[in-house]
């Protein structure tokens, strides 16, 4: 069946130069990317906690006091989760201009639906924060609410995935029918999967220093709770997720498509993981050991774990770098050869006008009332104005009413559309041939 | 041509964008350009009108917090989030345009992006810090000198701005000089920061005076104080408002006034220039009256009146961003690229081969009777759909129908032939049709089945993309082959 086969389409990429050199466009979109995406990691951990600690709290009135103060920082979580997006979305349309474009455009709907459905979960956080005392005496919709925001960001993520996993194919371009087609390819799942874990461990950290910072009066706003128990239940989410993430990262690298596999990516997400073992040791020492010697080895922990996203974070760009060369070079070629023949045609069109100066005037006048007025007016009927008859039953004795109306028409007529006005369109001598033709055509 | 083309066949593609730049607009010079200093000096009031042993008045500072949070929820959400949508409807509408500019101003916007992420981080600690810095004298002048750093960001952000919104509307820029100095440097720059800035306060207050009346009651001193405050405030900007407002407007040049009649409504508008005029005038006078009223007699200022108020300077500062947002056309970069994304130096080669040829995705590379008006859907796609739909807002059958007089018969080809070649002379509004006289054909064929079959014209994010033949990797291939073996056979030419 030919139906079936698509083809690869090559298209041309904007034809201007990039504005800085390309490593270091890279550097800024690995960088900026990583921060964005922790934040993003803490707003969506961080709801997910809350809710989890909230539905706790209907037992243990201690949870509900957490869930609290956890819902105290997604609000400044989340607003730096988006301005630190921009620097990334920023630096991608520029490096991948046409691959992310056409996964946008062939996604569009849920797209930009993405700004409304982020809009609602944000009002929705804000909501839920400020009417803690309010439905005190009613938490299951208080619950709800948050419950929402949750669903809605866990949808976003899917949608940037697909997105980004889709501009890497463009073999699979043709075959796209709409985001859920987009959403089914291969790997948006497992890379899914992979980033709710990173959020659950990396929300773990946050929330580890953040009850443990000295000038936080933990003591005051808990009653049983100790800081203790607290830190060993983030130690213990970080240390879930990051030994999940030793199952399922492998699925992801098993479900990427061969094309952007090489040695060098294997390589960096090897080293990036080796490096983890060392964080996940400590907090496994941590858990099990004494209550006061929780804190050591934080610090390692922290480092560890951020080198390992950094090394990931950089195998990201590698695949998409090796996945899209190729192609980057085609329409690189391709672009410079469509400048050149663009480049051809205009000289050509520009060569052939020498011939119109020796017609006659009444000839020129025809051909000014054809590139100027042709298209409303003709001769015997009304098109979109009045036709020529008209013209010439009302100028005939006032040539220069006539050129003193198409340099600024009025407006006569009931039911016509304004005529434009030809001021300074027409020289005084184009009007008069317009005008002599006008008044003398039979 | 080069990216599929996301089309809305019922909203109009342009609205979209319209639709989410007003909102953001609105929003951030209400409630952060002009707000912000407004917040913070109401917040000075306190503490200077404060008995000598308290840091400032309790009930004051209460009204003024609540004033900032009802500020703090809106621009972190809806405010963020439309900022972010502009982006977003931008490039899904028209990415040849966005991506061109981002390419030339990527530093401006990076730099602009710095200066977001300031105002971000300050607004957060602005608002959250405000109960904690009510504790000592010290903490609340330094949460004061806080609030003017914001004032001073959130206004630096707009003013960036500006100048790449300038810099897409004056002519000429792009070819001579792409740089980002150019932005401030031309001629639109300082009128419409001028405009902006002053207007940004007047709109603050307007909706400051509303605020209050939401957040006191009747009769409260805070409150009589707060609208005299306040209407003082509106007092001294609305006259440098009105005053940018007119310089704007005449400087706006020429060639893009000629665009302005439809910038407004549609054609039928032949009173634009009026229209506006009335509704500056209007909109002043009424705001004059507000803060005339709330100055001499703040007692009887109702909460519905500031309401309405309100609407009208939002619709003053609306119609001005509507207008900017037709006025460029038929460029979407001024003399450089026209809104239906096609270069204006490309357009001898379209003309030579047809768009079609060119077009990445497009199932009917050429036209044949057969697939006439299947070619003329992706004509239309390609030449009118970023300004036109088939079905819905500003329909292609609507306005063809319409400039005929409304009579609904079948159009005549020839006619809109003839039309179509020629519609930039006598709407400058549009770019020239782009194509070849086949194309014409077919484009004219298929809007006249539009007429009688009410179909509706999909885009990528319905319906996907074909991938045409022509540009595909196997057509790559082959010719760079054929561009290889020419190499070789003149290779061997030589060494013969
Ligand atoms: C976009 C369509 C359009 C174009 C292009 C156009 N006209 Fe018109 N013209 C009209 C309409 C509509 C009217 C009727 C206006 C009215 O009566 O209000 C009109 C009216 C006229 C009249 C009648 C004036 C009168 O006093 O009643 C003349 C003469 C005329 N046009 C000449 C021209 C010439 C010459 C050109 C080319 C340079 C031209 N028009 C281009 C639409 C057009
Ligand atoms: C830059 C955006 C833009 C593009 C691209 C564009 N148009 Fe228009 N067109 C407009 C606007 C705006 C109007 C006026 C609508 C109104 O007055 O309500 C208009 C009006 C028209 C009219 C009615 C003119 C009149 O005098 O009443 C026709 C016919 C038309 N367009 C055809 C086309 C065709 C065919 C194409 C594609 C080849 C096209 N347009 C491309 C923006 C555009």
């Amino acid at each position: 069946m030919l139906l079936l086969q698509t083809s690869i389409p090559v298209p041309k990429d904007i034809p201007l130069p990039f504005p800085a050199p390309e490593w270091f466009l890279v550097t800024i979109l690995i960088i900026s990317f990583l921060v964005h995406i922790v934040f993003v990691n803490l707003m969506l951990g961080g709801s997910l906690l809350t809710l989890w600690c909230q539905i706790k709290g209907i037992k243990n009135k201690e949870y509900d006091t957490l869930a609290h103060e956890i819902a105290k920082t997604i609000t400044v979580n989340k607003s730096l989760a988006v301005v630190m997006g921009i620097a990334p979305l920023l630096t991608i349309n520029t490096l991948y201009t046409v691959f992310f474009y056409t996964a946008n455009s062939l996604t569009g709907l849920m797209w930009i639906a993405i700004i409304p459905l982020v809009t609602v979960a944000f009002l929705l956080t804000y909501l839920h924060k400020y009417t803690w005392n309010t439905f005190s005496n009613n938490k299951p919709i208080h619950i709800l609410i948050i419950a929402f925001a949750c669903i809605i960001f866990m949808i976003i993520p899917l949608v940037f995935f697909t997105n980004v996993n889709l501009m890497l194919f463009p073999e699979k371009w043709g075959t796209i029918k709409g985001f859920m087609s987009a959403l089914l390819l291969p790997n948006v799942f497992p890379r899914y999967l992979h980033f709710i874990f990173a959020s659950l461990a990396v929300t773990g950290l946050f929330l580890f220093w953040y009850v443990g910072r000295k000038n936080y009066d933990f003591e005051s706003i808990f009653n049983q709770l100790t800081r203790y128990e607290v830190k060993k239940k983030a130690y213990s989410l970080v240390l879930a997720a990051s030994v999940s993430q030793f199952i399922i990262g492998p699925i992801v690298l098993l479900t990427l498509p061969s094309k952007g596999l090489g040695w060098n990516l294997i390589l960096v997400i090897f080293t990036g993981a080796i490096i983890s073992l060392p964080a996940i040791f400590y907090m496994y020492k941590a858990i099990v050991g004494k209550p006061e010697n929780i804190n050591k080895n934080f610090k390692i922990v922290v480092i560890c774990l951020t080198i390992t996203v950094v090394f990931m974070g950089s195998g990201r760009h590698i695949y998409r770098a090796n996945a899209l060369n190729p192609h980057i070079k085609m329409i690189s070629e391709k672009t410079q050869s469509f400048i050149k023949e663009s480049e051809i045609a205009r000289q050509e069109s520009a060569k052939p006008q020498t011939a119109v100066s020796d017609k006659t005037d009444s000839n020129k006048g025809l051909e000014i009332f054809e590139q100027n007025c042709a298209a409303c007016h003709a001769k015997d009927e009304k098109v979109v104005g009045p036709p020529i008859r008209e013209m010439q039953t009302i100028y005939s004795n006032n040539p220069s009413g006539l050129k003193a109306w198409i340099k600024a028409p009025g407006k006569k007529r009931e039911g016509y559309p304004q005529m434009p006005a030809f001021a300074n369109k027409l020289s005084d001598s184009e009007l008069n041939q317009l005008s002599n033709y006008i008044l003398t055509i039979k | 041509m080069d990216i599929p083309l996301f089309h809305l066949d019922w909203l109009n593609n342009r609205m979209l964008i319209a639709i989410i730049a007003t909102l953001h607009a609105l929003i951030n010079h209400s409630l952060a350009v002009g707000f912000m200093p407004l917040v913070t000096w109401l917040e000075n009031k306190g503490v200077v009108n404060s008995n000598p042993h308290e840091i400032t008045d309790p009930k004051w500072d209460k009204m003024v917090y609540k004033m900032m949070w009802t500020a703090f929820i809106i621009t972190t959400t809806i405010g963020a989030m439309t900022g972010v949508g502009i982006w977003f409807s931008v490039s899904l509408v028209s990415p040849n345009s966005i991506a061109s500019l981002i390419r030339v101003f990527y530093f401006a916007w990076f730099v602009e992006w710095l200066v977001f992420v300031t105002e971000v981080v300050l607004i957060l600690i602005y608002f959250l810090t405000w109960k904690n810095a009510n504790k000592t004298l010290k903490a609340k002048t330094r949460h004061i000198k806080f609030g003017w750093y914001l004032s001073v960001f959130s206004w630096v952000t707009m003013a960036i701005i500006v100048s790449i919104l300038g810099f897409m509307m004056d002519p000429g820029n792009w070819n001579n000089e792409q740089s980002l100095i150019n932005g401030f440097t031309n001629p639109l720059y300082l009128p419409q920061l001028l405009y902006r800035t002053p207007l940004a306060m007047v709109l603050a207050g307007t909706l400051g005076l509303f605020l209050v009346s939401v957040f006191t009651n009747k009769g409260d001193t805070i409150r009589i104080k707060a609208f005299r405050y306040i209407g003082k405030w509106i007092l001294c900007w609305l006259p440098f408002a009105v005053a940018g407002a007119v310089y704007y407007f005449n400087v706006i040049p020429k060639t893009m006034l000629a665009n302005l009649q439809v910038a407004i409504g549609t054609q039928s508008f032949q009173q634009w220039y009026d229209i506006m005029w009335k509704v500056i005038v209007g909109s002043s006078i009424i705001i004059l009256i507000t803060a005339i009223i709330t100055v001499w007699k703040p007692q009887i200022m109702k909460s519905y009146f500031l309401a309405i108020t309100l609407v009208f300077a939002l619709g003053f500062m609306g119609l001005f961003e509507r207008v900017r947002e037709f006025i460029r056309k038929p460029y979407i970069i001024s003399e450089y690229m026209y809104s239906n994304l096609l270069r204006e130096e490309d357009y001898p080669l379209y003309k030579k081969d047809g768009i079609l040829k060119w077009a990445t995705y497009n199932s009917t590379p050429t036209v044949t009777n057969e697939n006439k008006v299947e070619a003329g859907r992706n004509v239309f796609m390609l030449a009118c759909s970023r300004c036109h739909t088939t079905q819905g807002i500003n329909s292609i059958t609507y306005v063809f129908d319409r400039m005929y007089g409304n009579t609904g018969k079948p159009f005549k080809e020839d006619m809109m032939k003839s039309y179509i070649k020629n519609m930039h002379k006598s709407r400058e509004y549009m770019p020239p049709f782009p194509g070849n006289d086949l194309e014409l054909d077919a484009l004219v064929a298929y809007i006249k089945q539009l007429q009688v079959t009410n179909e509706v014209l999909e885009g990528a994010q319905e319906v996907g993309v074909a991938i045409n033949k022509d540009q595909s990797v196997e057509a790559f291939k082959s010719q760079f082959a054929n561009k290889e073996t020419q190499n070789e056979s003149q290779n061997n030419l030589v060494k013969k």
